[in-house]
């Protein structure tokens, strides 16, 4: 029984994680830059559901406009960002590490003077509150929402990518930059949409986070390690990967926190993902060309 | 329909191509001929505007494009078939055309179906992962995806380097098939005098980055000049 709670728990934070990570998986794929600020989306998804509950008052009604909402949230601040500083450092990773990450401070500071720095909470709906019992197993009906959320996020994800005009233009600019313009297409509008939808995944993911627990400024700043650990070990901008690696680093947190505690248990996860790009440094779902174009 | 005037391009602080003129007629193969590192490629990449001009300028149709970006070029007529048989790898066959034919329409469906009846061994191969695909099915495959566009100026870098003998000839089939209607203007780069000097209207010979002889294709005193300017 135990280990069947395990398993739920690592599951329950493997979806956690895998929507902090979809969405910069794709981001990253596309540009090659690391967006710092990524986790801050997140956070400005949460606060959007604050503020969402704060207008309409039900839960369950403000869950549900919350969702589209911190998308479109998410989704504009990163096309502000790609638009004003990103598409300057196309292909410089060092810079585009420092200046996001600057801007994630900027963000942390405006969510501060505008919130308030204590942190806030917002109320679950009804029909999410309490948890199912399975076999005398109790599943918290947050949690399993959560799961369900990554699950339809995952699915929309790889079916935009792989059957819509949108998708093929995606992944042709991010194979082949040049080619791509070459064959009359719009790199840096494919550019821009691509930073819409990975940041709008992370407004998503940060109205997901409010069912777990209270929000503040800082919210982002637990996550984006944790989600740069997926993408890099489930190998830059492959969703199948993306949900491989956050799936395995999710069950392995729980057990590692199970036999020890949450931090030694980081720790542990850490050094497992380090020892694998050791052996594997292009993650677990990789690319087969004969070509290298 | 092309018409390149003083252009200079390179890369850091090397200056590759030195003020080339160049002028690709309506309707007519023109041929730009060089040794491995004369800067043909260069020169091709700076036409499409992978490459910004230091200096000079393309005009296309006799409108000024040295400003536009490469994809808005290819929106005027201009299809680039790089060289090195170059696919979106992941792509199946199939979506490497789609790709291009989403932004046309019904247009891009009709001229995804003429591109394959150009090259019907890649009608059974659609659903491969163009990565891995042979050099030749890769190069049809790149021809097929430029034709999608539907070019009035198709240009051609190389087309048939590392390409396996039997193929050679289906690609250079499919180039005189092309321009034979006189509606489509091609500018091909190659290495080797054959086709390309047999078959221009007219050819230049670049040598480091300059044209160094210009010349009438067709006829034996035309492949003999053009040997000559190339020092073979
Ligand atoms: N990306 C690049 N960066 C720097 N130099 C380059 C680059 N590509 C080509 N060159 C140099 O430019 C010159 C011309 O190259 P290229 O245009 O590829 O020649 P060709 O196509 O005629 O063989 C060569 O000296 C080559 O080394
Ligand atoms: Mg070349």
């Amino acid at each position: 029984m135990d280990i069947i709670a395990q398993l739920f728990a690592g599951l329950s934070l493997g979806s956690v994680l895998l929507l902090a990570a979809l969405g910069l998986s794709l981001t990253f794929g596309q540009m090659g830059v690391i967006n710092m600020a990524h986790g801050e989306f997140m956070m400005a998804g949460a606060y959007t559901a604050f503020v969402v509950q704060g207008v309409v008052g039900d839960a369950g009604v403000s869950l549900l406009l919350a969702l589209p909402l911190g998308f479109v949230v998410g989704g504009l601040l990163g096309l502000l960002l790609e638009a004003t500083l990103i598409h300057r450092m196309y292909r410089r990773p060092l810079d585009t590490l420092l200046v996001t990450w600057g801007v994630a401070l900027v963000l942390q500071q405006v969510a501060r003077d505008v919130f308030g720095a204590p942190n806030v909470d917002v109320r679950a709906p009804a029909w999410l509150s309490g948890a199912v019992e399975i076999g005398g197993l109790a599943l918290p009906r947050t949690r399993l929402f959560i799961l369900a959320l990554a699950a339809v996020c995952v699915v929309a994800l790889a079916l935009a990518l792989r059957a819509t005009p949108l998708g093929r233009r995606i992944r042709a600019v991010v194979q082949n930059r040049d080619l791509a313009e070459a064959s009359g297409i719009s790199s840096r509008t494919t550019d821009r949409v691509t930073f819409f939808i990975g940041s709008g995944l992370a407004g998503i993911a940060g109205v997901a986070l409010t069912l777990l627990g209270s929000i503040g400024p800082t919210l982002g700043t637990n996550y984006i390690v944790d989600a740069f650990l997926v993408v890099v070990a489930g190998g830059i901008g492959q969703v199948k990967g993306t949900v491989i690696a956050a799936t395995a680093l999710g069950l392995m947190q729980a057990f590692f926190e199970y036999s020890t505690t949450a931090s030694v248990a980081k720790v542990l996860v850490f050094v497992a993902v380090v020892a694998f790009l050791q052996l594997r440094p292009q993650g677990l779902v990789s690319v087969r060309t004969r070509s290298l174009a | 329909m092309l018409e390149l005037s003083g252009v200079t391009t390179g890369y850091g602080r090397t200056t590759v191509v030195h003020g080339v003129d160049l002028t690709v007629p309506d309707g007519a193969l023109t041929a730009v001929l060089g040794h491995n590192g004369a800067g043909k490629t260069t020169l091709l990449r700076a036409v499409l505007g992978l490459l910004p001009l230091r200096a000079g300028a393309v005009l296309l149709n006799g409108a000024d494009v040295t400003a536009l970006a490469p994809h808005k070029r290819v929106r005027r007529g201009i299809a680039y078939v790089p060289q090195g048989q170059q696919s979106f790898g992941q792509l199946s066959a199939r979506e490497n055309l789609q790709v291009v034919a989403d932004a046309y329409g019904r247009a891009g469906r009709r001229r995804t179906d003429e591109a394959l009846d150009l090259f019907p061994a890649l009608r059974d191969l659609l659903g491969r992962q163009a990565g891995l695909l042979s050099g030749g099915q890769r190069q049809q495959l790149a021809i097929a995806r430029a034709l999608v566009t539907g070019p009035r100026l198709l240009v051609l870098d190389e087309p048939v380097e590392g390409i396996q003998p039997n193929v050679v000839s289906e690609i250079y089939d499919a180039i005189s098939a092309l321009t034979s209607s006189g509606d489509l203007s091609v500018l091909l780069v190659e290495q080797h005098l054959g086709y390309a000097v047999e078959h221009a209207a007219e050819f230049a010979v670049l040598t480091s980055g300059r044209i160094a002889h210009r010349g009438q294709g067709g006829g034996p005193s035309a492949a003999a000049d053009a040997r000559k300017a190339l020092a073979l």
